[in-house]
């Protein structure tokens, strides 16, 4: 038997104004379930709390309906109102007879009607209401941040400062990501060795750290508070233990040849290397491609040599197994090939470069030892063009439609760097508009033109072509409406950045979306920036879209922060207004499946009692601490046996057919 | 050697080697031209009973529904259209793969028995494709009438004449397409004012005798419990208990089944009274394949449709419904 | 279109059901009341979580048991709550309001907006502008007697 309270809300005038109030509660009172009807002054005031928490008492209610202002507004209110009384919180609903009802309706008698079925609609819901308690699932005191670029390693710093064990996981043989092949940093020209190395070797010495080189994520599985991962540490053939770091491997390995990642290419390096001399961890690793040894089975130099016995060559992948309560995505980005676009040459010709080439050449630990020369002929330039915006910001098959931000700024920096050491060189910057949104930025861009006389100019290259051994640009002058022909020594290009190749693979496993340029999306793009839309999955760094370095930092504390909000709890308390099948009805098709934004659906084959029959069937499982209850299953579902706590089938039917009674 | 004893002679040879356990196929019903699902189990049943001529238009797939392979792996003789049901059941998990060995067979166009009827024959014998005629075997004599006039709607909108899916083929078929006339009928009634669709609607909906035949043929409406049937929802309700049952009950079934529905015509051919029920089946595909880009489900087992995904450029539903017709 | 005689006298009193996803439309419409712009009695708004839930079951119930329209509004493409939802309604109410137009229903009659919890004014203007659409169609709902 129900025995449905309803309280109306005069809200002072707000409602009482509009609405005969005393009608309402005398008219819903009549309603067949309904045990008790009074109508109060201000139903969230304390007087009126007190109402709704006696009345429950003295009247044995078993569900009430508050007709008042939004539930946005008071829903909690009353809820906690009625747990204090006794009566499961999940037995009240609101019916919204002020900002949907009094507040635009001028007629009484329209408004008075009006309330009156949207309390009726409120008890033929709150008839249809099951108790609900909210879950408990527990919380793994362990992050994982995926990346060790400067995002991963700052948002591994401030949550293990926080007291709480953090995993990082790099793909390549060291931590350090894209940052530390870059010479100065804008707007300040401070060196990124300088800045970025100690971090390593803070993150490297952190009691609460642990940092996986030269591994990746095989496989996720779990949820928020609770992550199954399997970390795949690919075989270095050096005992990370054992060594010490000596470099006599190096020194003394006969395979030469292969290019140094590390320096784009512009240097050599041996088979067995450290990608630079402050990596981290300071352990070489073997290139099998390029090891004799694993190529023609001869050499076995570097074994013989080390003296501390780290060099094993029948080392194999290794699968580490973790629970992680929260999960970074730190992966980072990479700058798209010039090759696509062919006007530029840069297959062609050595002194075509990237920007990223360029940073390499310029700096002290670089293939030239910081000195700026010419890829071709080690000549000094003394012309130099660079080209923004190549591969961003436009419509082609092989360009990206976005900006890719930062190459504005470091192009500014270029220049100035290279008018700084030559300074009887010329510098041109080709531009479809600069951007320098930024603390300082703007100032430092200004300086470039005004300071340093690099001459800006509006346009886009057409053709870079050879003219003896310099290079010859044409461009348009979209200012000045003319055709220029420049000869350079060198060709500087601003790739666009793009996200890791890696990443998409990654964001299947981790049910965490992306957007159509494969950067991940966030769960709000303006409220919840850092947090993917899968719960207990966040986002640092460019993984999320183009960013310079403070930004990066920033967002990846603002990732911490998050980080450490969760891994504080000791329990996550559940939404309990979640999906839920009637197990033994379930087709086990899939549809559900497929469109669960969350991945909260999997299958098991599980004993059901159907029809007075037991049998074993493909049944869908609805992940309680992952379901956020949106009901795009229940949707999906033919047979209806998928239904929504809360906002159940039978629930929606019934407001219809109150409303349309 | 006729298509009938090919067909048997594999079948034949697959239940000695022990490949599989049973065969669906067809046999003769009470009427002339009725042509049922069965299942074989020995040689001596398919010489006595098994049947493969111009009226096995049944489609045997939803009769492999539930089936699991530890139950004993089962041959169906499946023609081009009927590979895509399988498809999408596979995709859906209402199989096991494992249970089924599928022999494609060719097809020409199944007759229409009570087209037949209606164009006179009687004492029918046997009858036979010829081109785009049908030549009848009858107690007077032979009858030859056009195809058009005969055979089965599906046929004549036939979506494809490839197998989707195939243990072994039994012969080599050549694909001629989908039929240009496909989606006439939707275009013609798309091209109506509203109240002349409304009349046509209310016309053949009125007929309903919500006996379910339509569900209980259909390969993808195989819920292990109809939500119309299901006490636990409050849609669950007799026909007849007021005017908007059937209506919902079809609009409902169609929209189940949309993106999900492969066209294999069989709510149709099924449903007694003759309401051209393929007709709300085809207006979802067409207006999936417009609005959404050209799908046909079961051309795979993936198990992945229209209505369960989505790009964020799609057209709005004004814009969907716009493109509908007359207004 | 289909219209019956007595549209004049009945013709400013149309059912129409209204479900607004929580977090978008409902905020959409508290606004509009905040704002205080108004629209027409005759519409009541059913809550739900988001416009994935709508289930072409209750559109359809609402039209048999009487309502002269029904509109579905939900968070803008891209800003959905739950990321996806909506373009799963898109898909789905575009191929049920399809349905009901092949079916000789007045288009007029079902409709869906995305209205985000900012938009109170669109939030107002769309249900005077859905009502008056209603209105003149009539009251005579057929949906129910298409039988």
């Amino acid at each position: 038997m129900h025995r449905i309270g309803v309280f109306v809300c005069w809200c002072g005038s707000n409602i009482a104004a509009t609405v005969d109030v005393k009608k309402v509660a005398e008219t819903l009172g009549k309603e067949p379930g309904v045990a008790f009807a009074m109508d109060y002054q201000y139903m969230c005031s304390e007087g009126g709390q007190g109402a709704i928490r006696s009345a429950i008492k003295d009247h044995a209610l078993t569900g009430i309906v508050v007709a008042a202002c939004s539930p946005r507004m008071h829903e909690p209110t009353f809820r906690k109102a009625a747990a204090a009384a006794g009566l499961n919180p999940f037995m009240v609903e609101v019916a919204n007879i002020r900002e949907q009802c009094s507040w635009i309706h001028r007629n009484k008698q329209d408004a008075t009607e009006k309330a009156i079925i949207l309390g009726r609609t409120a008890i033929a819901k709150v008839m249809l209401n099951t108790p609900l308690t909210a879950g408990e699932s527990r919380v793994v005191k362990r992050a994982l941040v995926i990346g060790g670029g400067i995002a991963g390693i700052q948002t591994a710093l401030d949550v293990a400062d926080a007291g709480f064990k953090v995993d990082i996981v790099e793909r390549k043989p060291t931590i350090g990501g894209k940052m530390a092949q870059l010479d100065k940093t804008f707007p300040t020209l401070d060196c990124a060795a300088c800045i970025l190395t100690p971090k390593m070797v803070e993150a490297a010495q952190h009691e609460n750290i642990t940092i996986h080189t030269y591994s990746e994520v095989e496989s996720v599985s779990g949820f928020v508070g609770d992550f199954k991962v399997k970390i795949r540490k690919k075989a270095r053939c050096v005992d990370e233990v054992a060594c010490t770091g000596c470099g006599d491997c190096m020194a003394k390995c006969p395979a030469k040849k292969a290019k140094s990642e590390f320096d784009q290419g512009l240097r050599n390096r041996s088979a067995i290397y450290i990608p630079f001399a402050q990596a981290i961890p300071n352990v070489p690793v073997i290139d099998r491609e390029n090891c004799i040894k694993f190529q023609t089975g001869k050499c076995g130099v570097c074994e013989k040599i080390c003296p501390s016995k780290a060099v094993h060559y029948d080392q194999e992948d290794t699968i580490l197994e973790e629970s992680y309560g929260a999960i970074v995505v730190a992966t980072g980005f990479d700058t798209v090939s010039p090759e696509p676009y062919g006007e530029f040459r840069y297959e062609e010709y050595p002194d075509v470069i990237t920007s990223l080439e360029f940073e390499r050449l310029c700096n002290a630990a670089g293939p030239t030892g910081g000195h700026l020369v010419r890829p071709s002929d080690h000549k000094e330039p003394k012309r130099i063009v660079f080209v923004q915006c190549v591969g961003s910001r436009g419509s082609g098959e092989c360009e990206k439609t976005y900006c890719s931000k930062i190459c504005c700024m470091y192009t500014a920096k270029h220049a100035m760097l290279v008018r700084e050491k030559y300074p009887d060189s010329e510098v041109y910057v080709f531009y479809i508009d600069v951007r320098t949104p930024g603390k300082a930025f703007d100032e430092f861009q200004r300086r470039a033109i005004e300071q340093y006389n690099v001459h800006y100019i509006k346009g886009m290259v057409g053709q870079v072509e050879k003219k003896g051994d310099m290079l010859l640009i044409q461009a348009s002058d979209l200012l000045h409406d003319k055709q220029l022909h420049i000869e350079a020594d060198m060709v500087v290009l601003a790739t666009a950045v793009e996200p890791e190749k890696g990443a998409r693979n990654l964001a299947t496993m981790l049910t965490a979306s992306m957007d159509t340029n494969d950067f991940f999306t966030e769960a709000h793009p303006k409220l919840r920036p850092v947090e993917s839309p899968t719960a207990g999955v966040y986002l640092s760094g460019l993984c999320q879209g183009p960013k310079d370095i403070p930004e990066t930092v920033a967002q990846a504390g603002a990732a911490a922060s998050k980080v450490i909000g969760l891994l504080v709890k000791d329990k996550l308390i559940t939404n309990p207004c979640i999906a839920s099948p009637a197990e033994p009805m379930c087709n086990g098709c899939g549809l559900c499946e497929n469109v669960c934004p969350y991945g909260a659906i999997t299958y098991e084959v599980k004993e059901v009692h159907r029809e007075g029959k037991r049998l074993s069937t493909r049944v869908a499982q609805v992940n309680e601490a992952v379901c956020q209850g949106c009901g795009a299953c229940t949707v999906t579902c033919p047979s209806g046996v998928m239904d929504l706590w809360g906002f159940s089938t039978r629930q929606i039917l019934a407001e219809v057919d109150a409303i349309c009674r | 050697m006729g298509m009938r004893e090919k067909i048997i002679d594999r079948a034949k040879a697959l239940l000695a080697d022990g490949t599989v356990v049973g065969v669906w196929g067809w046999k003769r019903g009470e009427m002339p031209g009725d042509r049922v699902p069965a299942f074989f189990e020995t040689a001596e049943e398919l010489d006595n009973d098994f049947v493969y001529d111009c009226f096995c238009a049944a489609n045997v797939s939803r009769y492999l529904n539930g089936r699991k392979a530890a139950d004993g792996r089962v041959l169906a003789l499946l023609k081009p259209c009927d590979t895509y049901s399988l498809n999408q059941m596979l995709g859906e998990n209402r199989l096991e793969r494992e249970a089924v060995y599928v022999l494609g067979i060719p097809t020409g166009d199944m007759l229409d028995p009570e087209k037949v009827r209606r164009a006179g024959i009687c004492g029918l014998k046997d009858a036979k494709q010829r081109g785009a005629e049908f030549v009848f075997d009858t107690a007077d004599g032979e009858k030859v009438l056009p195809r058009d006039a005969v055979a089965l709607e599906k046929c004549i909108a036939c979506k494809s004449n490839t197998h989707r899916i195939q243990d072994e083929l039994l012969v080599d078929i050549k694909d001629q397409g989908e039929s240009p006339v496909r989606f006439k009928q939707v275009e013609e009634l798309e091209a109506m004012a509203p109240a002349e669709r409304f009349a046509f609607w209310q016309k053949e909906l009125s007929r309903c005798i919500r006996c379910n035949a339509c569900r209980n043929i259909c390969p993808v409406c195989s819920c292990v419990k109809c939500v119309f049937d299901n006490p636990a929802n409050p849609v669950s309700g007799k026909a007849n208990s007021e005017t908007f049952e059937e209506k919902m009950f079809h609009i409902i079934r169609a929209f189940h089944v949309a993106g999900r529905c492969t066209d294999c015509g069989e709510c149709s051919r099924a449903c007694p009274q003759g309401i051209p029920l393929h007709l709300l089946n085809r207006k979802f595909i067409k207006d999936i394949n417009r609005a959404y880009g050209p799908f046909a489900a079961g051309t795979d087992d993936f198990g992945m449709t229209p209505l369960t995904e989505f790009t964020e450029t799609d057209p709005e539903p004004s814009e969907v419904v716009a493109s509908g017709g007359g207004q | 279109m289909p219209m019956t005689e007595n549209d004049a006298t009945t013709a400013t009193k149309p059912l129409i059901v209204a479900f607004c996803c929580n977090w978008c439309s409902y905020a959409g419409a508290d606004l509009a009341g905040t704002s205080r712009l108004d629209y027409p009695a005759d519409v009541k708004i059913i809550r739900v979580p988001c416009s994935c839930r709508v289930n072409p079951l209750f559109v359809l119930r609402a039209f048999q048991r009487g309502a002269d329209g029904v509109i579905i509004a939900g968070c803008h493409p891209g800003d959905c709550h739950y990321t996806t939802g909506n373009y799963y309604a898109r898909r789905r109410m575009s191929m049920l309001f399809g349905m009901l137009d092949y079916l000789g229903i007045e288009r007029d009659r079902t409709r869906v907006e995305w209205i985000s919890a900012a938009e109170g004014a669109k939030f107002a203007a769309t249900m005077r502008d859905f009502c008056s659409h209603v209105a003149q169609l009539g009251p005579k709902n057929n949906l129910g007697e298409l039988r």
